[in-house]
């Protein structure tokens, strides 16, 4: 039970006691209105016995020494107006029938009690309610003592009570439908707003940490603070790891320069051929480590930049004719020629130029790491009326038969690509660089023979 | 043990007047068998309706229930009353004219419960406690000889009739007829009644005492002693039976009171030791459905029961079933009354 009650959502709980609360309260309804009102239909009965056997004692009087009673027709018709009940009496003088029934008992009441007395007891095989007084009727010589006894069936209260009973249980059951009805809605309502507050976190985007600003109840008020409060928190230490992850590459990345630079100065100087191969591989190695760092820092820039996004007017044409220049140096170390293929008309369209030149670079980047030496690469722009797209297409060895979803994750790599020195990083920032401006990386086996074909594509539509 | 010997004396008793028959002790005035066609069943019925008069009832409730054989024993009300509260008489209905007498059988425990489509279909004001079950209203009126009358406006009130007598003793002495409320069950319900509705009963009473009033038992004797001219008018007659009585006689006249008309309802019980209560339930059915038999009311004369609220300024006063009706049965009550009415009427 106490586990339900803590496991089941609050609006079943809710429900659940407000309806025992409601049977609760209909029960002890039921029970109250059936007594009272059977308590004061026995009363009306207790009441027109006694006043029947007040108008009988008022027509007591003493003949020849003779208590003498002349009954009113009233006293036994009174008793017929509410119910059908049969009707018994006796009058009896100092132990004496003067008239009536001889059987009917005569109720104890103590000396000189003058008010009603009224006893329940069983005559001629029913129930009867049984009233007595007693009055003093002088007969000249002394006051005798009369005892006026009326007795009636309870046929009619039986009736009154059933009924009673019946109207009791009705409105007792209709007041309990309707009060779970009641506290249906009221669950419903009070947690709308816990549904709301749920609906409007769950419908925010994976970086979404901004605070709840919506306006919530006052009992809601220290959760949504406790959540901001949280969001903050984790937005702070987010920031401060990618500040940390871009302070380091950054102070890794320029000593690693000043390394390189020497190491191929000595390079030229060396004569012994074992020592100039070590060299080679020692600025290999810096190379790499200098891309890596470069990536993690473009990883870092993507991340900041992603929330608060510039839109500014780029042709991708001329964004990859920059690219192609740069990289151009790197591509001839390993004889690759890189083939730009543009569309005539210029494709538009609205992004951060930072953001999409990263992507770009890390693409091309890629390609020519990826490729062997004296293959082509070839960078298309194409514009269409609904769709801007970017292709790299090249020689290398493709991704094989990677998981193409898998690739994009951070430091996630190929399986094919364990004699090359990288990060994993490359495809993680293009990719969020696509997400952040609602297009999509999609790759591909290229078409044209071995390598792979990677694609940026803008949709227009959105 | 003590009933056994009371009965045994009273049969003993009657035994040696000549009275009675020979099951009961009490008095039975008429007695008639009606074989059903096939019958496999009987029903017997105590009744103070005459035989002359319910025969058509029997014959038709008979067509259409042929398995039950009917014996129907006719007596007066207070005979009928005796029968079942004192002998235990063996009968399965109980049908009186004296609907006091047959409110205390049902309140003091001689009558079985019954009800049926039929008697629930009655207005409330026809049956008590399911036992007692009304069947016809029946009027008390007067009825006169228009020949005593000559010369004289007839009257249309109790006052006026007393004036009426008391101006013209020489013609209505020994001429005014009314019941003995002593013997007569009926009688003494009327009687009751009217001392209930009206101040002038006691005042009528005294001029019919002063007039050398003659008593009867029944409304027939009255009527036929009208008719004959020994009476110049008959005092809280059954209109019903004075109806069928008249009828084809001249200078007969029933004359409604118009200061109120007591208005009785012929009633039906069942006793508790009844032997075929089902029968009985079923003629029960048949009597409080006369109102589907407008032929039946015809030839007996006796008006069903209509469940329609009397007209305002009506001068109609129903008899209500009910414990009221107990209280001048109250043996004190009734000593009182009779000693009272005897010394009015015999003076």
């Amino acid at each position: 039970m106490i586990r339900f009650l803590v496991t089941s959502s609050i609006r079943r709980r809710l429900v659940f006691q407000l309806s025992i609360m409601a049977a609760l309260l209909s029960i002890v309804f039921f029970v109250a209105v059936r007594s009272v009102a059977e308590q004061a239909a026995a009363d009306t009965q207790d009441n027109i016995l006694a006043a029947s056997a007040t108008s009988i004692a008022d027509a007591l009087y003493s003949e020849r020494g003779q208590v003498r009673v002349e009954l009113p027709y009233s006293a036994l018709s009174m008793l017929g107006t509410i119910s059908e009940d049969r009707v018994f009496y006796r009058i009896v003088a100092d132990g004496e029938t003067v008239t009536g029934y001889d059987d009917l008992a005569v109720p104890k009441a103590d000396q000189g009690q003058r008010a009603a007395l009224f006893v329940t007891e069983q005559y001629r095989g029913e129930e009867v309610r049984v009233v007595s007084i007693a009055r003093a009727v002088s007969n000249g010589v002394r006051a005798a003592d009369v005892r006026i006894v009326i007795a009636q069936t309870r046929r009619g209260l039986a009736q009154i009570s059933s009924q009673i009973t019946t109207n009791a249980m009705a409105v007792a059951i209709g007041f309990f439908l309707m009060a779970t009805a009641l506290s249906l809605l009221a669950a419903q309502s009070a947690v709308a707003p816990v549904k709301k507050l749920a609906e409007s976190v769950t419908r925010r985007g994976p970086k979404d940490l901004r605070p709840v600003i919506s306006k919530t109840p006052g009992e809601l008020v220290p959760l949504v603070d406790a959540l901001n409060n949280f969001m903050m928190r984790l937005r702070a230490s987010l920031t401060r790891s990618e500040e940390f992850i871009a302070e380091a590459a950054h102070r890794v990345r320029t000593p690693l320069a000043t390394v390189r630079t020497q190491a191929e100065v000595v390079h030229r100087q060396m004569e012994k051929p074992e020592n100039r191969k070590a060299l080679r591989e020692m600025i290999r190695a810096v190379d790499e480590s200098s891309r890596s760092a470069g990536q993690l820092l473009d990883h870092a820039m993507v991340t900041f930049r992603t929330d608060q996004l510039e839109q500014d007017e780029i042709n991708l044409a001329t964004l990859a004719d920059e690219t192609c220049d740069r990289l151009q140096p790197t591509a001839e170390l390993k004889d690759i020629e890189i083939v730009r293929t543009f569309s005539k008309e210029p494709a538009t369209i609205f992004g951060d130029r930072i953001l999409m030149q990263n992507a770009v670079r890390n693409i091309l980047d890629n390609a020519i790491k990826y490729s062997p030496a004296e293959s082509v690469i070839t960078v298309r722009v194409e514009n269409s009326s609904d769709q801007a797209v970017l292709s790299v297409i090249d020689q290398g060895r493709g991704f094989g038969d990677a998981d193409l979803g898998k690739l994009t994750s951070r430091f996630s790599r190929g399986s094919n690509v364990d004699d090359i020195v990288g990060s994993g990083l490359g495809l993680t920032i293009a990719d969020e660089v696509m997400q952040a401006h609602g297009g999509q990386l999609h790759i591909e086996p290229n078409k044209e023979g071995v390598g792979a074909c990677v694609m940026l594509i803008f949709d227009r539509s959105l | 043990m003590r009933n056994a010997n009371i009965r045994s004396l009273f049969v003993g008793i009657l035994l040696l007047l000549g009275l009675g028959s020979i099951s009961y002790a009490f008095e039975i005035e008429e007695q008639k068998r009606y074989s059903g066609a096939n019958a496999q069943q009987s029903l017997s019925i105590l009744s103070t309706a005459d035989i002359a008069v319910f025969e058509p009832i029997i014959l038709a409730f008979q067509r259409a229930n042929p398995t039950i054989n009917i014996n129907y024993v006719t007596s007066g009300s207070t005979e009928v009353m005796k029968a079942i509260y004192k002998e235990q008489a063996q009968f399965d209905l109980v049908i009186s004219s004296a609907m006091d007498l047959q409110t205390k059988l049902a309140n003091d425990g001689f009558a079985l419960d019954y009800s049926s489509e039929a008697t629930n279909a009655l207005p409330d004001w026809a049956r008590w406690r399911n036992q007692v079950f009304g069947f016809t209203q029946e009027p008390a009126v007067m009825v006169i000889s228009e020949a005593s009358f000559e010369g004289l406006e007839v009257p249309r009130t109790r006052q006026e009739l007393i004036e009426t007598l008391r101006e013209n003793p020489e013609r209505f002495s020994g001429r005014v007829g009314t019941y003995d409320v002593r013997t007569s069950g009926l009688g003494y319900l009327f009687a009751t009644q009217d001392s209930r509705n009206t101040e002038s009963f006691w005042r009528l009473t005294e001029v019919m005492g002063r007039l050398d009033a003659q008593l009867y038992c029944c409304s027939g004797g009255m009527i036929s002693d009208v008719a004959s001219g020994k009476l110049a008018l008959a005092y809280n007659v059954l209109g019903s039976y004075a109806a069928s009585q008249i009828e084809g006689r001249d200078g007969l006249r029933i004359v409604p009171l118009d200061d109120f008309v007591g208005v009785m309802m012929r009633t039906a019980i069942i006793p508790v030791g009844a032997n075929n209560p089902d029968a009985a339930g079923r003629f029960i059915d048949f009597l409080v459905r006369l109102g589907q038999h407008p032929e039946l009311s015809e030839s007996t004369g006796l008006p069903s029961i209509v469940d329609q609220p009397l007209p305002a300024g009506t001068v109609m006063r129903p008899i209500r079933l009910g414990p009221g009706l107990l209280v001048f049965l109250d043996q004190l009550r009734r000593e009182t009354f009779v000693r009272s009415w005897a010394s009015s009427i015999e003076q």
